[in-house]
């Protein structure tokens, strides 16, 4: 059966990839950054997953205001980055995996999670920067990678809580596939920031901190958070913690943290990195 | 109104709910487009006949033609599709967060770094 062998978040924000493509990782600003990533690569070189599962918002790249879903998944075996507008450079194909795809796309619908299925998908840097991220010089080629995007622009959006019970049908929908393949969980985005208004520049240092442990060791309790809480403590668009929380819902007893590092401020965020694994089904 | 997603209200936070999405929706479809080079070479050579394409009122113009990144944002502006506007402007984050606080680029980026500090 296939096995959820561990989890990862991480921030997906296109300055990552504007310094990635401009060699700054060794700068002042960005060391602290970068310096933490060598370990939680190291883990994926000798793990080897077969298959990335990445929750990701996207900015407006695939999906516009004319028709937003709240949950999508990426059924495809291969997903294409665009131009965004701003002048982040478009990298190359990511590829899917449809069957697995199609297997959750089943199992989660039937469960409830009304997801829109969809066969062509541009992906963002809410979803590139992670795996540019982790197989830096675009080598994700050998990965395959099913895209789940969650809304985390326009309200009504999916509270935490549902976010969070997504993710344990994603796990259980995952145990339930015949095939033996490992599959890494990222958690992509976040963490407090804010980029409207007059109050943006906010960052939360203490509540980030706090969530990171509590996605470790009492995920429930951010399911109490509701994303007007999460404005509240993290900024308007900490909502992109429902991403983690989603995440976090995949895994299964007891969590242990292999890996952390958070670093503010990253352009306008607070940023966390965690390596995650937890205790596997018996298969 | 029934379309406002909550009644809360934090100050200097524009939250982009179904009213906001309804009464943006010219102007964020206009900035959408800014994904395409295309898009972006037809707004520069005549700004003002590109926003009538898309409907804009005359304060989303104006808000336009100054650059006004609060405006926009009361007018109904999303930031996902408001920054692809100013990326056209070739401004990055921490221009934008300086334009809408009253700060310089410097000064806001100085904050950020407080503020990822803890130092709030």
């Amino acid at each position: 059966m296939a096995n959820i062998i561990g989890a990862v978040t991480t921030s997906h924000i296109p300055a990552i990839a504007n310094a990635m493509a401009n060699g700054l990782e060794q700068t002042p600003y960005w060391k602290p950054f970068f310096d933490a990533y060598p370990p939680v690569r190291d883990w994926l070189n000798e793990k080897k997953p077969d298959v990335i599962i990445l929750f990701y918002n996207d900015h407006g790249l695939e999906f516009f205001i004319d028709k937003k879903p709240t949950f999508a998944i990426g059924v495809a075996d291969e997903y294409h980055n665009a131009d965004e507008g701003w002048g982040i450079p478009t990298i190359p194909p990511v590829t899917g995996e449809s069957d697995l795809s199609w297997h959750i796309a089943n199992s989660i619908v039937d469960e409830g999670f009304d997801m829109t299925v969809c066969q062509e998908m541009k992906v963002d840097h809410g979803l590139t920067v992670p795996l540019n991220l982790m197989w830096p010089g675009h080598q994700y080629g050998h990965v395959k990678v099913i895209p789940v995007c969650i809304n985390c622009e326009q309200y009504p959006m999916a509270q935490p809580w549902r976010t969070y019970a997504l993710g344990q049908a994603i796990g259980r929908a995952v145990q339930s596939y015949e095939k033996d393949i490992n599959v890494v969980v990222f958690g992509t985005g976040g963490m407090s920031h804010q980029l409207d208004g007059e109050r943006a520049g906010f960052i939360n240092r203490a509540f980030d901190i706090d969530c990171l442990d509590k996605l470790v060791n009492d995920p429930e309790a951010l399911t109490k958070y509701t994303n007007i809480d999460l404005v509240e403590q993290g900024g308007a668009q900490a909502v992109e913690l429902n991403m983690h929380i989603a995440m976090r819902g995949t895994l299964l007893g007891k969590v242990t943290e292999l890996h952390r590092n958070y670093h503010a401020p990253i352009s306008n965020t607070g940023s966390g990195l965690m390596l995650l694994e937890h205790e596997m089904p018996e298969s | 109104m029934a379309s406002n997603y909550t009644d809360r209200h934090f100050q200097g936070t524009y939250l982009f709910d179904g009213q906001m999405a309804k009464k943006g929706y010219g102007l964020n479809k206009m900035c959408y487009t800014f994904n395409e080079q295309v898009a972006r070479d037809e707004f520069n050579t005549d700004p003002n006949a590109y926003c009538d394409k898309f409907k804009l009122s005359a304060a989303q113009k104006d808000a336009i033609h100054n650059k006004d990144i609060i405006a926009l944002l009361r007018e109904g502006g999303s930031i996902y599709y408001l920054a692809k506007f100013a990326g056209l402007l070739k401004l990055n984050m921490q221009d934008i967060g300086g334009l809408q606080t009253g700060m310089t680029t410097d000064a806001f980026k100085a904050m950020l770094e407080k503020n990822g500090r803890g130092e709030i």
